[in-house]
């Protein structure tokens, strides 16, 4: 910036080619000029190969296990005719199983990018800032400590990623949320919770400690339709929130003034977002506990891939779910028959994405 | 003033938290007026810019726009009748000057209605007129600090708010740069009927473009008015504690204000105290009175 500003005289158009030419765009005009929308073809491009990819990946995750079933057999299962056998391993295993994998992966996706946009900072998901942490401390404390159910340690995550989050934020308000200030109390906050958790873990009888271990490891293993049906209100209530939130936070990526500025009313979207983006985040860690990594880089790797200017919210839950699929399928499939954790599977994924992120972030000057 | 002004505040007790900035304050923004705030760091005046932009609340009294408390309206509302350029904005990664500039237009957007055929030409002319046009398809993060700034501008003015708010304009840019910004004001002002706020750091280029002047000092309003009324060397040296003269400007004949030179005073000091090393700071005082008395002379 400094370089530039005794900067010479701006190279008039059509002399220098641009290094990053705008990706074409198309706009839409409905009902005269009633309804307009105005879109990157890229984008639509990479989102419309997004879906497509993950129902490739989630079609195979029907067709494919210890028993196998070919594609057309696959389908006529899915509408309940076919062989019994068919119908009970993709109605009663398989569906669900990729399902919940779908709507976890949207939901912590989504979440993800709105936790990113309000924090200004691509580490600022769940995962870093605590929540995750609370949730599965709540998790652990309710299965070792009050031996509690499957739908009992759901409660337990839920609470304990509220109370969390809560902490987290009331520890970094400060005349609105700051990025680093979030960040660093979050990293803080959560250290403290897994010194708790490991403690509860090393107090605990070994069956008790292993299934806590699983449970935190976060694993899509014998999902049912319950659980398909609980993240699936979750996301059908909160996404459409977010997503009408969408505009007002992007505006916000360029400043709370300049924001304000416009017209956004910048104290209450921000409380509106965390709101639903934390409830959102718990929803999915009820489910399927806590699977690392997805919100970090969903959010991220679309914005990439799209080269959009801005959080995407839309396109990180697209991502998000395509990620977790294909990460469930090869959790399955990789050491078949032995079934990994999913979350095995997104932590190494996450990791180098991670490594890169920084890397790449450390090479231009800005970490 | 018959009718009153579009814009205007009264009894504004400003504060950030516990500190309190100014009080009591009245102030009015003429109509039409290309109204420049001046006055030294830290005297309170991009805190009465963010008042009156609805930035910050005051703790007392209230800030009127068309008639209404400013904070009566809804957020989108007010950002339809006035616009705010604040002193830092961040662009997003990779977004291109067009978007940024459209960005202007969310005030007046619907949810189904994001962009209209009036919204193109309106994103148009707010490049037409800040020199950006060629500019359209490139990523904001390549330009630079003058080209920026006119963006910045662009998007404002594709707010098509007519009354505006300025928080130094021109600060990181060099010279001609600076006049840049201030020429587009000006016209802005001249051509189209805008009412501009700006606060500006250089008071020759306040008192060379600005039709009303505003002076704070330690949260109080010292002197308004045309700068050709007020500005004189007594309240240079009031509000800023420099020492001048006021001069009229050889291009435009408005104030032009050439502060003294202290060199020789300091030359002098410099040999006074060389030779007995830590002299006390009353003798340092001492010599600054001097330097003041001599310049009024």
């Amino acid at each position: 910036m400094t370089a530039s500003l005794t900067g010479s005289a701006p190279p008039s158009g059509g002399t220098e080619p641009p290094k990053d030419e705008q990706a074409p765009v198309r706009i839409v005009r409905l009902f005269g000029d009633r309804v307009s929308f105005r879109m990157r073809t890229r984008t639509v491009t990479v989102y419309l190969g997004l879906v497509l990819a993950a129902a490739v990946v989630f079609a195979i995750s029907l067709m494919v296990g210890d028993y196998e079933i070919p594609l057309p057999d696959a389908l006529l299962a899915l509408t309940g005719q076919g062989e019994r056998l068919d119908v009970f391993f993709v109605q009663g295993v398989r569906l669900p199983r990729a399902l919940t994998a779908l709507l976890v992966g949207m939901a912590l996706g989504a979440a993800g990018a709105v936790f990113q946009s309000l924090s200004r900072n691509p580490l600022g998901s769940p995962d870093i800032i605590g929540f995750t942490s609370g949730a599965a401390t709540g998790a652990v404390l309710t299965i070792l400590v009050f031996n509690g159910t499957m739908a009992q340690t759901s409660l337990g995550a839920i609470v304990g990623g509220v109370a969390t989050a809560a902490l987290v934020y009331l520890l970094a308000m400060k005349k609105g949320v700051q990025g680093y200030r979030l960040i660093l109390v979050g990293i803080g906050v959560s250290a403290m919770l897994v010194s708790v958790r490991d403690y509860l873990i090393t107090r605990a009888d070994l069956t008790d400690a292993t299934n806590a271990q699983v449970w935190l490891v976060g694993s899509l293993n014998a999902r049912d339709w319950d659980q398909v049906v609980a993240v699936a209100i979750g996301v059908a209530v909160l996404l459409p929130v977010l997503l009408a939130l969408g505009p007002r936070m992007r505006l916000m990526e360029m400043g709370e003034d300049t924001a304000h500025a416009l017209g956004v009313p910048t104290q209450a979207t921000q409380v509106a977002a965390l709101v639903a983006a934390s409830a959102l985040t718990g929803v999915a860690i009820s489910v399927a506990g806590p699977i690392g990594f997805i919100a970090l880089a969903a959010p991220q790797l679309v914005r990439r891939l799209a080269r959009a200017d801005g959080t995407v919210l839309g396109g990180a839950a697209i991502m998000g779910a395509f990620l977790l699929v294909t990460s469930d399928l090869v959790a399955q499939r990789l050491l078949a028959p032995t079934q990994l954790p999913v979350g095995v599977i997104t932590s190494v994924i996450g990791g180098g994405y991670l490594v890169w992120l920084l890397y790449r972030e450390w090479r231009t000057g800005r970490a | 003033m018959s009718e009153p002004a579009r814009l205007w505040g009264e009894n504004l007790t400003l504060a950030y938290d516990q500190r309190v900035i100014s009080r009591e304050l009245g102030i009015t923004i003429p109509d039409n007026s290309f109204t420049v705030i001046v006055g030294p760091n830290a005297c309170g005046k991009s805190t009465l810019l963010r008042a009156l932009s609805r930035m910050l609340k005051p703790t007392a009294g209230a800030v009127h726009l068309d008639g209404q408390v400013i904070s009566s309206y809804p957020s989108k509302e007010v950002a339809r009748r006035l616009g705010l350029l604040p002193q830092s904005s961040i662009a997003p990664d990779g977004i291109t000057v067009a978007d940024l500039v459209a960005r202007g237009r969310y005030p007046h957007q619907k949810f189904l209605k994001q962009w209209s055929r009036a919204d193109e030409q309106i994103i148009t002319e707010a490049m037409e007129s800040t020199g950006i046009t060629d500019l359209a398809t490139r990523m904001v993060d390549e330009l630079s600090g003058g080209q920026r700034q006119r963006v910045w501008l662009a998007m404002v003015l594709a707010q098509q708010t007519p009354l505006l708010l300025l928080d130094e304009p021109t600060t990181y840019l060099d010279i001609a740069h600076q006049m840049d910004v201030l020429d587009l004001c000006a016209e802005l002002h001249h051509e189209r009927q805008y009412t501009l706020v700006a606060v500006l750091h250089d008071l020759n280029q306040a008192c060379r473009y600005a039709t009303h002047i505003i002076t704070m000092k330690d949260g109080r309003v010292v002197a308004e008015g045309a700068p050709a009324d007020i500005i004189t060397a007594e309240l240079v040296e009031d509000v800023f504690g420099l020492p001048c003269r006021v001069i009229p400007d050889p291009e435009t004949g408005t104030p032009l204000i050439v502060a003294s030179d202290r060199r020789g005073a300091i030359r002098r000091r410099g040999r006074q105290e060389r030779p007995q090393e830590g002299k006390d700071a009353a003798e340092g005082a001492g010599e600054t009175a001097g330097i003041g008395a001599s310049s009024s002379a």
